[in-house]
């Protein structure tokens, strides 16, 4: 097992190298000077050449690259051309907000799709079965950004001064406190490194800050926030995961061991969460692993809508700037995320599925 | 005639229906019992026969602002609905969906739309069906240290959210309708290369390929005779789910401003255009985003009748 | 009418010698997949085939019959040793030479179900082999092919049909008429008739008899199941883990089996007689891995008679008695 492990990790090894690579070609293929993109047409000669030596842009393409790798194995992303911050700092700022918004939008097509899909599965061609799945064929085909225009307009204009009135963008609204929770609890920390930035990173979780530090305003508006990016984002991978819970259990439902389950006379509740779903576990954790991508994608569009600054709408903003710092190092991050779940949906399965184990 | 012949003239042959069958009638037969995949093909015939007729079904040119018309039409930006024979005053002129925000026909706009998207959806897969295919059979195929390359290639571009790797290659190529459908195009290549592997692999150890090679065939022949026809279900499956999918995605990038241009009609930019009035008028953002759902739905019910049809353990049924 | 060319009767010449026919499987295992060891499918094999004689190969599932039939095809590449055919080495063949002796050995698979190819209709998967080696226009392939239907009992309008129209004893006949288009010298038939019905068992080896008296065929008939093999072949081969060990006609080795697997293998076929006492062998243990065959005698593992010297040293196989070869050393 840690064999299968051991090989699995070293398969990927040379696909985040392929990464990096792809990266950087991207970030420096892509057309436009730099210099002038960053400060203006007007930027003289002079003023861009010496840009152009102090970014170290002038140095042969393959000595870029082995710099690059340097730096990226050492944790060290550069500085943001466009904002003249190191792209870390950018990174603590940003990256959880995309975090919370991902995590929810999984845990609301986690918690509506598994149990439909178990239901319909479980009664099906019912009237039940046929709804569910109109509704998620409907929901894998709607596009992202419409869905959550559509939802703004439905629940911030149309439902105004009513009790389900949910705001359009934004995390939180102006004036509520929210004091991160180092500083509520008075935590002492050294100056910079990795500890404070850790802090920072996690006091940015406002849902996750507001519970540590019992702020239930702050929860409350939180929440109410991030109601409606999170069902947009979460439509698309709820319709799949649904689709893909009845399908497995349909699978599994018709199998020959089912049968022998309920002829020794188990409960049908027992059959179905403890035989059947557990065997339908398999290609729903592939389906996981594989919405995340989509996740990513459509937080992108999300954040855009719903004004959130996060990981994706800098990114994309990013690239159209042409700020290098920015691009490879969130696409580096996002695409190591990426190779990481993998790798985990992987060690999963070998997890569920004895007979993978013991290959 | 030989001694077996006159020995066996005798022997009992099934009863077999006069009329042979092949599979593509089996699996026709089958997607036509399915209500949702007819459904599906009925939304995709009326929206093939509007892009095909959209000229003459559109009442103005989707291009042009009213201003610039020839006469010039008094007409405001995003204009409310204005249907003659649900009441709207005959002295206004007719915007059956309104206009937009540079003053041009959105019914227009929303009919030729249809055109670019059915556009966009086939030509995006069928670039990435060839490339895929050309390298998955390579891979499968020929197998090795060939195959492991190929692999991790597509591994690498896999690795990376589709729709951001699109941006960054439309970025790289520049924004635009043709940039942005071979950005789509490349980050799709993986899943056919994929799925074609996955059918070579199966297929190659097959005793009717066997049969092949010791009946005096060469790898050539086999691959495209034998091998390749055998992929051909998973991928028409896969390709009809793919246009769906690149119906999306372009819809996506046209509205970050990365694909189609001002003035195409491509409904995704139309939806972009107005995303900040969504509260002031409606109807600009509703009505495109209905027409991309509802032809992707088309597209996916279409591709999950085929799944099912196709599937190959029920094709024993004669 | 399509005529067989040899129709040569009464030559004792031999057609096909297999010499020293060796095929090892290589095992990957570890961090970066290395060869680890060997599956000993085929070791050391060698026998010979007459003109129009049927040499039958029986063992267990897993002894290696199916894949020394394959590798006298080139299926599958030999590890080491030759395969002689009509006085030509064709193990090392390439290209242009080899395709052409391939219309002279054909080969009748096991599975009816994966041997023909669903999307074709069975007529197109009969001619393909006169397509492949370009005989005759096509529409005189055509003819070719609804004779040699008919040579299998088959109708014409069969051959617009699709495989999975057909039952798996009509599919078997398609194989045949398949194998046979090309007149071939030497048919490998690989378990033909293991896959189907009992009644059907014996349509089919009626059909593969009829036929090689017609046509003066050589057969190499490969199965597991001793009666089938005791009604089709002039001589038998019995193979276990990889090695023959006994051969010699057909009526010696059912008359008098020398070897003790073979013994054992004749006391399992049911005999119709229930008041008949036999003596069973009945053999202990099971199959030992083809990945670490045991020392010495393969079968000593199992052998009821084994001896010291079994563990110890491989038997030589050698002809104890006229035309009776045996690898044991009890027949010492």
């Amino acid at each position: 097992m840690t064999q299968y492990l051991l090989r699995r990790i070293l398969a990927s090894i040379p696909v985040l190298f392929g990464i990096l690579l792809v990266t950087f070609i991207i970030a420096r293929v892509i057309p436009g000077d730099p210099c002038r993109a960053i400060l203006g047409e007007k930027a003289t000669a002079a003023v861009c050449d010496r840009f152009i030596r102090e970014k170290g842009l002038d140095k042969p393409i393959t000595q870029q690259f082995v710099i690059y790798m340097g730096e990226v194995l050492r944790g060290d992303f550069g500085n943001s051309i466009r904002f003249s911050l190191p792209v870390t700092r950018l990174l603590i700022e940003r990256l959880p907000t995309t975090i919370e918004l991902s995590f929810s939008a999984l845990l609301v097509s986690l918690l509506v799709g598994i149990p439909l899909g178990v239901i319909s599965a479980v009664k099906h061609n019912s009237l039940i079965d046929v709804l569910t799945m109109l509704w998620a064929n409907m929901g894998v085909s709607m596009p992202v950004f419409w869905l959550g225009l559509m939802l703004a307009y439905v629940f911030s204009l149309l439902l105004k001064d009513t009790p389900f009135w949910l705001p359009p963008s934004g995390r939180v609204s102006a004036g509520i406190p929210s004091a991160p929770f180092y500083k509520v609890w008075d935590l002492t920390m050294p100056e910079s490194g990795f500890v404070p930035a850790l802090y920072e990173f996690v006091g940015r979780l406002n849902i996750l800050n507001a519970l540590l530090t019992s702020n239930w305003e702050l929860l409350k508006d939180a929440i109410k926030h991030l109601i409606l990016p999170a069902v947009a984002l979460g439509t698309i991978p709820m319709a799949l995961i649904a689709r893909m819970t009845r399908s497995a259990m349909l699978d599994v439902l018709g199998q020959d061991y089912i049968r022998t389950a309920r002829a020794k006379g188990l409960r049908q509740r027992v059959v179905v969460m403890k035989h059947a779903f557990r065997n339908a576990l398999l290609p729903l954790v592939t389906i996981i692993g594989l919405s995340l991508g989509g996740l990513l994608g459509g937080a992108v569009l999300t954040e855009t809508i719903f004004g959130l600054s996060g990981v994706g709408r800098i990114l994309y903003e990013a690239i159209t700037a042409r700020d290098y710092g920015i691009v490879q190092a969130f696409t580096v991050v996002i695409a190591v995320f990426f190779v990481v779940i993998n790798l985990l949906v992987d060690i999963s399965y070998s997890y569920l599925d004895p007979r993978i184990r013991l290959e | 005639m030989t001694n077996a012949e006159n020995k066996i003239a005798t022997l009992d042959v099934e009863g077999i229906s006069l009329q042979s069958v092949s599979l593509w009638q089996i699996t026709w037969r089958r997607l036509f019992r399915r209500i949702s995949a007819v459904i599906g093909m009925i939304v995709l015939g009326i929206l093939i026969l509007i892009a095909l007729t959209a000229q003459w079904l559109a009442p103005y040119d989707p291009t042009i602002p009213m201003m610039d018309m020839n006469p010039p039409e008094p007409a405001k930006p995003r204009q409310d609905p204005c249907i003659h024979a649900f009441g709207c005053p005959k002295d206004q002129p007719q915007h059956i969906a309104g206009t937009d925000g540079n003053v041009r026909d959105q019914f227009s706009r929303l009919l030729y739309g249809a055109r670019l998207s059915l556009m966009v959806g086939f030509s995006t897969v069928t670039f990435a069906i060839i490339i895929g295919t050309v390298l998955g059979a390579i891979a499968g195929y020929i197998g090795g240290w060939l195959d492991n390359i190929i692999m991790r290639f597509m591994d690498v571009l896999l690795a990376f959210p589709s729709l951001l790797l699109a941006i960054a290659i439309v970025t790289v190529l520049g924004p635009g309708l043709i940039n942005a459908l071979l950005a789509i195009g490349i980050v799709s290549i993986p899943s056919y290369a994929r799925v074609v592997r996955a059918s070579v692999l199966s297929v190659r150890e097959m005793d009717y390929v066997s049969a092949s090679r010791a009946l005096g065939g060469d790898m050539t022949q086999i691959l495209f005779r034998r091998i390749l026809p055998n992929a051909l279900t998973p991928l028409i499956v896969q390709g009809t789910l793919g246009i769906a999918t690149a119906i999306l995605d372009a819809a996506a990038l046209s509205f970050l401003g990365l694909g189609a241009q001002p003035p195409t009609p491509e409904w995704g930019s139309m939806l972009g255009a107005e995303r900040n009035q969504v509260f002031t008028a409606p109807h600009l953002v509703f009505l495109p985003g209905i027409a991309i759902a509802l032809t992707v739905l088309a597209f996916n019910l279409l591709g999950d009748g085929l799944r099912d049809a196709l599937d190959p353990r029920l094709a024993h049924i004669s | 009418m399509y005529q067989y060319q040899h129709g040569k009767t009464g030559s004792n010449r031999e057609l096909i010698r297999v010499e020293n026919l060796v095929k090892y499987f290589p095992v990957r295992a570890g961090l970066l997949q290395r060869v680890v060891n060997h599956v000993r499918a085929v070791d050391d094999v060698s026998f010979t085939i007459k003109e129009g004689e049927t040499l039958g190969l029986v063992g267990e599932s897993g002894c290696g019959k199916t894949t020394v039939g394959r590798t006298m095809l080139r299926l599958i590449e030999p590890t080491s040793g030759s395969i002689i055919f009509d006085d030509r080495d064709i193990s090392q063949l390439k290209g242009r030479e080899m395709k052409d002796i391939r219309r002279e050995m054909q080969i009748i698979f096991q599975d009816p179900y994966a041997s023909l190819d669903p999307r074709m209709p069975v007529g197109d998967s009969v001619m393909e082999g006169l397509n492949i080696h370009g005989i005759g226009t096509p529409q005189r392939r055509f003819e070719i092919m609804m004779e040699v239907m008919k040579w299998v009992g088959l109708e014409e309008y069969h051959a617009r049909r699709y495989p999975h129209e057909f039952s798996g004893g009509q599919r078997q006949r398609i194989g045949i008429a398949r194998a046979l288009a090309l007149m071939p010298k030497f048919v490998i038939c690989d378990e033909p008739v293991s896959a189907l019905d009992v009644s059907i068992q014996s349509q089919i080896l009626n059909i593969l008899k009829e036929i090689q008296s017609e046509f003066h065929l050589t057969y190499l008939f490969i199965a597991h199941n001793l009666s089938v093999v005791e009604h089709i072949s002039d001589r038998v081969a019995v193979m276990y883990l990889g090695k023959v060990v006994e051969m010699t006609t057909r009526d010696e080795l059912y008359r008098n089996p020398l070897h003790p697997y073979t013994k054992a293998l004749m006391s399992a076929i049911p005999i119709p007689n229930p008041h008949l006492k036999r003596e069973r062998t009945i053999l202990t243990g099971d199959i030992p891995s083809p990945l670490n065959p045991p020392n010495g005698c393969r079968f000593h593992t199992r052998c009821p008679f084994a001896m010291d010297i079994c563990s110890q040293e491989e038997p030589v196989f050698h002809e104890t008695k006229l035309d009776h070869w045996v690898a044991c050393w009890l027949t010492d």
